[in-house]
C-alpha cells in the first residue's frame, strides 16, 4: 500500500573504488542486491562504509575520487541528482524534521501532485501501520527513540524509493528495543520489495537482516561471505 | 584581577544607562520639557509642529518604503543564496569576495554609488558615447532618484554581506549537511530542501541580527544624507535638519521626530516579527505539501544574478573613488581620466593625515577598551561557570535595535550638561556604544567553544587563573581576538551620526567629512577619503590575519584551531 506500484529492480555496485589523494577507502566493491532482499556491509568504522552510501545518495563530497558503477534496476545512478534517485536511506539518528510536527514529517515525504484531504489519508495510514496511531499532531522530540526510528522509516518510505539504505539506524537504540525496530525496519523494506543495503559494525543486525554478508576490510579491500 | 566581577556590570553601565538618559532626553523635550530653552510645562505642541510639517508624512512613508525593501531584499539574496550554493564552489568564491565588503564603512559605499551610477557617472561614461550617443552627461534624476532605488540599493550592498556572513555563522550550529541529504534523498531539490528544512532552524539565531539591518534601514542617516532625495528624505535627515536649524524651537520638534522615528523603528520589527510568524505557518503548510523543486531554479537565479550585481556595485563604486582621487583630468565620457597624477594626495595630504589621525585614535582607543570589556565579561562568565542566556543577547544588540538618532540626540543634551561634549571623551564613549555590541558579538562564539580541556589542564598543572588565562586562553585565542579588534575599529571607522553629536563639529573623522563634501562636487577629495576610509579597516583586517599567522608559523595545530 505504502510504496513500490511499479516492479522493483536491482541495486547493482559494480566494481567500486573510492580514492581520497593518497587513502583508498573501497576497493573494487562489487554486491548485486535484488528486490526484497538485505545486504549487509560490515566493518570497523573509518572503513568507508558510509562513503558508499554517500555515493549510492549522490552526497559524496566532490574531492573523492570515484571509479565503477552504480546502477538502479538498469540505470546508472551517478549521472542523477541525489533527489532524482529515488534512492531512501535511513541514519542513526532519525533526523525528524524538528519545525514540524510528526504527521507534518511523514507528509514531508509524501509525492506532489496529491490532494490534501489523500495527503492526511496516507499519513494516518502510515502512521497506524507503525503503531504511531494518533501522535500526528505531537512534536518529534516528545516520541520515544523507537517512535522516532519508526516515524523516520515511515517518512521514507512514503517517499516511494526504489532502493533503501541503511547507514547503522539501530546502534543509538536500546538493546531492548533494538530487535523489535530491526525487525520492523527489515519486515518494511523485504514488503515493499526494495533493495536494501545494511552498513553496520554490530554482527546482530547482520544476522538478524539474514542476507548476504559482505566484510570490508579497514584498507577497503571486500571479500564476499554468505 | 578584581577587574573580573565588576566587569559584567560595568559593561552594561556603559552602553545601557547612556541609551536610556538619552531616551529620556528625547521625550521630555517631546512633550515641551527643557528648560533650557525655556520649555517648563508639558504640552502637545511639538507633536503638532511635527505633524504639520509639510513633507513629514512623505518622509515617513520614504523610511518605511525604503527600510523594508532594503531589509528584505538583503535577507532574501543573503538566504537565497545560501539555500541554493550551499556547498558549491560558487558559495565559496563569494564567501571570500564579499567578507570585504562587510569592513567597509556605509558612507564610503554610498558616496562610491553615488558617482557610480549619477548621471555623469562611471557606468553611463563607460557606455558613452558608443552605446547612449551622450558626449555631455544627461539631465537624468539617477543618483539621488525621487524614489529612494538608489538609496536602497546602497543599503542592500552594504547589508547582505553582514546577513550573509550572520547565516554562515548560524548554519554551524545546526546539523546542515545530514537534514539536505535527509530531504535530498526524499527527492528534494537542494534550495527547497534548504528553504524547508534549514532555514525554519538558523533564522531563531538570525533574527536579532534582522532586526538589527531592520533598525538600521528605517533610521539611517549617512546614507540618506548622500543617496535619498532632497525632497520626502527619510525621516533621520529631518531630524537632523531640525536639530541643526538655528532656531532653537526646532530642537522640540527635533525631539519629537526622534521619538517618532523610536515609534518607527519599533512598529517595524513588531510587523516583520507578525511577517515571521505568517510565513512560519505558511511555511509549514508549504513543507508538507509535497512540493520538491519548484523553487529550485529561481532561487538559484535569482540569487546569483543580485549577488552578482551587488558586488559588482560595491567593487565598482570603491574602484571608481579610488580612480578618482588619482585623476588630474577625467572629461565625460571618458571611460578612464585622461591625466593621472598623484599630486591630488599631496596637496591634501595635511588635511587627510589631520582626519585619518582623529580616526584612527578614535578607532584604536574604543576598540581597545571594547576588547578588554567583551574579553573581562568573557572570562568572568568563563570562570563563574555562567551560562549566556537569550535575554543577555537582546541586552547586547539594544544599540543596534533603537535607532541612533533616537538617543543620541538626547545623550548630546546631557553631554553638554556634563560639560563634555566636543571633546574626546564624549567622543569614545559615543563610539564605544556601537564598537562594544559587535566586538562582543565576533568574540563570544570562539571564546565559548574554545575546547574547556585546555582551560582544565593547565589549572590542573598548577597554573593560577590569570596565568591560564594570559598563557593558554589569550595565545589559543589570539586571531579571533585580533579579528574582535578589527571588527571594533572598522565600526568605529564607519560612526556618522556618533561623530556628530558628540564630536560637536569640533572633531571630524574622515566619515564625517566625506558626508558633507557629498553635495559638493570635489570628487577627487572625495575618492581619497572614501580610498583612506576603506583602507583603514581593511589594514585591521589584513593585519588581524597577519600577526597570528607570523606568531604561529610552526603551529600548524593552531591555523585550523580558531
Amino acid at each position: 500500500m505504502i510504496c513500490g506500484r511499479q516492479a522493483m529492480g536491482t541495486l547493482e555496485i559494480d566494481g567500486l573504488t573510492v580514492r581520497i589523494g593518497e587513502r583508498v577507502l573501497v576497493e573494487n566493491l562489487s554486491v548485486s542486491i535484488p528486490p526484497g532482499e538485505i545486504v549487509t556491509l560490515m566493518g570497523p568504522s573509518g572503513s568507508g562504509k558510509s562513503t558508499i552510501l554517500a555515493h549510492i545518495c549522490g552526497t559524496l563530497d566532490r574531492q573523492f575520487e570515484v571509479l565503477g558503477g552504480i546502477r538502479l534496476a538498469g540505470t546508472d545512478l551517478a549521472v542523477l541528482r541525489p533527489e532524482d534517485r529515488k534512492v531512501g536511506i535511513l541514519f542513526q539518528e532519525a533526523l525528524l524534521f524538528p519545525h514540524l510536527n510528526v504527521g507534518e514529517n511523514l507528509a514531508f515525504g509524501l509525492p506532489p501532485g496529491i490532494s490534501r484531504n489523500e495527503r492526511r489519508q496516507r499519513v494516518e495510514a502510515a502512521l497506524a501501520d507503525a503503531e504511531l496511531d494518533g501522535l500526528a499532531d505531537r512534536d518529534p522530540a516528545t516520541l520515544s527513540g523507537g517512535q522516532k526510528a519508526r516515524a523516520a522509516l515511515m517518512r521514507t518510505l512514503l517517499a516511494e524509493p526504489r532502493a533503501l539504505l541503511l547507514d547503522e539506524p539501530f546502534s543509538r537504540l536500546d538493546a531492548a528495543l533494538r530487535d523489535k525496530i530491526r525487525q520492523f525496519v527489515f519486515d518494511h523494506a523485504r514488503k515493499a520489495g526494495l533493495p536494501t543495503l545494511l552498513v553496520t559494525h554490530d554482527i546482530e543486525d547482520a544476522r538478524s537482516a539474514g542476507g548476504p554478508i559482505v566484510e570490508v576490510e579497514v584498507a577497503g579491500q571486500a571479500s564476499q561471505q554468505s | 584581577m578584581r577587574f573580573l566581577p565588576v566587569a559584567p556590570w560595568a559593561t552594561l553601565a556603559i552602553f545601557l544607562l547612556p541609551v536610556m538618559a538619552g531616551l529620556a532626553g528625547a521625550f521630555l523635550p517631546a512633550f515641551g520639557y527643557l528648560p533650557a530653552l525655556g520649555g517648563t510645562e508639558a504640552s502637545l505642541e511639538p507633536w503638532m509642529r511635527l505633524f504639520d510639517y509639510p513633507g513629514f508624512a512623505g518622509s515617513l512613508w520614504m523610511s518605511v518604503w525604503t527600510g523594508f525593501t532594503a531589509t528584505a531584499i538583503s535577507f532574501g539574496l543573503a538566504v537565497g543564496f545560501a539555500a541554493a550554493w550551499r556547498g558549491t564552489r560558487v558559495f565559496q568564491g563569494l564567501q571570500r569576495l564579499i567578507a570585504p565588503l562587510l569592513s567597509v564603512p556605509h558612507a564610503a559605499v554610498a558616496l562610491g554609488m553615488l558617482f557610480l551610477l549619477a548621471p555623469s557617472g562611471w557606468l553611463l561614461r563607460a557606455g558613452s558615447p558608443w552605446a547612449t550617443g551622450f558626449d555631455r552627461p544627461p539631465d537624468w534624476a539617477t543618483a539621488p532618484d525621487p524614489y529612494g532605488i538608489v538609496f536602497i540599493l546602497a543599503l542592500v550592498v552594504k547589508e547582505t554581506p553582514f546577513l550573509f556572513l550572520m547565516t554562515v555563522a548560524a548554519l554551524n550550529q545546526v546539523r546542515e549537511r545530514e537534514i539536505v541529504t535527509t530531504a535530498r534523498t526524499l527527492g528534494y531539490g537542494p534550495a527547497t530542501a534548504w528553504l524547508k528544512c534549514v532555514l525554519p532552524l538558523v533564522y531563531p539565531q538570525l533574527r536579532l541580527p534582522v532586526y538589527a539591518v531592520l533598525a538600521f534601514s528605517l533610521s539611517v542617516i549617512d546614507v540618506a544624507l548622500v543617496l535619498a532625495p532632497a525632497t520626502n528624505p527619510p525621516l533621520g535627515v529631518l531630524i537632523l535638519r531640525w536639530f541643526n536649524d538655528p532656531d532653537l524651537g526646532y530642537q522640540f520638534v527635533a525631539a519629537a521626530g526622534a521619538v517618532a522615528q523610536l515609534a518607527v523603528v519599533a512598529a517595524g520589527i513588531t510587523l516583520w516579527w507578525a511577517g515571521e510568524r505568517l510565513v512560519g505557518s505558511l511555511g509549514r503548510r508549504w513543507a508538507s505539501a509535497g512540493d520538491r523543486a519548484l523553487l529550485d531554479r529561481p532561487v538559484a537565479a535569482f540569487s546569483l544574478a543580485g549577488t552578482g550585481i551587488l558586488w559588482f556595485l560595491g567593487a565598482g563604486s570603491l574602484l571608481g573613488m579610488a580612480i578618482w582621487s588619482m585623476a588630474r583630468q577625467w572629461r565625460f565620457p571618458d571611460a578612464l581620466p585622461g591625466e593621472w597624477s598623484l599630486m591630488n594626495w599631496m596637496r591634501r595630504g595635511e588635511t587627510l593625515i589631520g582626519l585619518g589621525g582623529t580616526t584612527v585614535t578614535v578607532g584604536l582607543i574604543s576598540a581597545g577598551i571594547a576588547l578588554v570589556l567583551a574579553i573581562a565579561c568573557l572570562e568572568h562568565e568563563k570562570r563563574d561557570g555562567l551560562k549566556p542566556t537569550a535575554r543577555a543577547l537582546w541586552l547586547l544588540y539594544i544599540p543596534l535595535l533603537v535607532p541612533q538618532v533616537a538617543f543620541l540626540f538626547g545623550a548630546q543634551v546631557l553631554l553638554v550638561a556634563a560639560g563634555i561634549d566636543g571633546g574626546w571623551t564624549a567622543l569614545i564613549w559615543a563610539h564605544l556604544l556601537f564598537v562594544l555590541p559587535y566586538v562582543f558579538l565576533s568574540l563570544s562564539d570562539p571564546f565559548r567553544s574554545l575546547d574547556e580541556r585546555y582551560r582544565t589542564t593547565a589549572l590542573c598543572l598548577g597554573l593560577r587563573p590569570s596565568s591560564v588565562f594570559w598563557r593558554v586562553t589569550v595565545p589559543l585565542l589570539l586571531r579571533p581576538i585580533l579579528v574582535a579588534f578589527a571588527v571594533g575599529f572598522a565600526v568605529s571607522v564607519s560612526q556618522y551620526l556618533p561623530t556628530v553629536f558628540a564630536g560637536g563639529g569640533r572633531l571630524e573623522t574622515l566619515t564625517t567629512e566625506a558626508v558633507s563634501l557629498a553635495g559638493g562636487g570635489d570628487r577627487r577629495l572625495i575618492g581619497m577619503l572614501v580610498f583612506a576610509q576603506s583602507a583603514l579597516p581593511f589594514l585591521a583586517f589584513l593585519l588581524a590575519a597577519a600577526v597570528p599567522a607570523w606568531a604561529f608559523r610552526n603551529r600548524a595545530g593552531l591555523r585550523g584551531l580558531t
